[in-house]
C-alpha cells in the first residue's frame, strides 16, 4: 500500500515535513494503525502524536475519526483542531 | 463561488458583486471577520496574522458548507472568500454571503455557514506578537455555536 500522508500547522513542525510518501506494511487498516505505525518512524513522529486528543484526521480531504478504515486512500492528512474565520 | 485567496480583498467590491448577481433575491446577509490587534489570552498586540490551509481540502470543505446550507435554507445563493498567508490587524480575512426570498432565511444560513467554517474548515492560525510567534488554539466555543445546528432547529 502507497499513501500520501500531510501534515499541517504544528504537527508539520513536530515531525518535520509537510508530506511523505509512505508504504505502511498490510497490518495497517486504519488510521490509528496508520498513527502507531508513524510514531514508530522517528522520535519527532512519536513526539508529534503523543497526545491524539489535539489532532484531527482528513481521509482524502474528508474529515473523519481515528478508526476510520484506509482501504485504498490517496491521501491522508493531519493537524490541529481547525482555527479559521 | 467559493474563493480561497492569498491577495487581499474589498468587501464593499465584493457587496457589489454579489447583489449584482442576485438582484432578485428579497434578502442578502453578509458577514466579514476581520483580523483583530489583539492575542485573546494575552490582550498583546499582533503585529502578522499568518493563516495556513490545506489546498485541495479547503475548498471541497467550504462547498460542502455551503451545499448544506442550500439543503437547509432556500437560498438563491451562498459565496465564501478566505484568505490566507500573511495579514495584517484590520484586514479583512473572511466574507460569507447568503440571498434568499426572505431575511429569517439569509440571516440563519450565513450565520451556519460561519459556525461550521470555524469548526470545519482546515485553516490554522499563527500569530506574531512582539517577538513571539504562536499557533492559535481551537476555541471549545466555537464546537459550542456549531453543534447549536445539530442540536436544536
Amino acid at each position: 500500500m502507497s499513501v500520501t500522508v500531510l501534515y499541517f500547522a504544528w504537527v508539520k513542525e513536530k515531525v518535520g515535513v509537510g508530506l511523505e510518501s509512505l508504504s505502511p506494511p498490510e497490518s495497517v487498516r486504519t488510521v490509528s494503525d496508520l498513527v502507531d505505525w508513524l510514531k514508530l518512524q522517528s522520535p519527532s513522529h512519536a513526539e508529534a502524536f503523543s497526545d491524539l486528543s489535539q489532532i484531527r484526521v482528513a481521509v482524502d480531504q474528508v474529515h473523519g475519526p481515528f478508526d476510520a478504515a484506509i482501504d485504498d486512500a490517496k491521501e491522508i492528512a493531519f493537524f490541529p483542531p481547525v482555527t479559521g474565520g | 463561488m467559493i474563493r480561497v485567496q492569498k491577495k487581499p480583498f474589498d468587501p464593499g467590491a465584493e457587496t457589489n458583486l454579489f447583489l449584482d448577481r442576485n438582484s432578485n433575491s428579497g434578502g442578502v446577509a453578509s458577514f466579514i471577520g476581520q483580523v483583530r490587534d489583539f492575542q485573546d489570552d494575552t490582550d498583546q498586540k499582533i503585529s502578522v496574522l499568518e493563516l495556513e490551509h490545506y489546498p485541495g481540502m479547503t475548498e471541497k470543505e467550504l462547498g460542502r458548507i455551503c451545499s448544506a446550507a442550500r439543503a437547509r435554507w432556500p437560498l438563491d445563493d451562498a459565496s465564501v472568500i478566505h484568505r490566507y498567508g500573511p495579514m495584517k490587524p484590520g484586514d479583512a480575512i473572511v466574507m460569507v454571503f447568503t440571498a434568499s426570498a426572505h431575511r429569517a432565511d439569509a440571516f440563519a444560513a450565513c450565520e451556519f455557514i460561519m459556525d461550521w467554517l470555524k469548526t470545519q474548515a482546515p485553516f490554522w492560525k499563527r500569530e506574531r506578537a512582539g517577538t513571539d510567534t504562536s499557533w492559535v488554539d481551537a476555541k471549545t466555543s466555537d464546537d459550542d455555536r456549531a453543534s447549536r445546528w445539530t442540536s436544536d432547529d
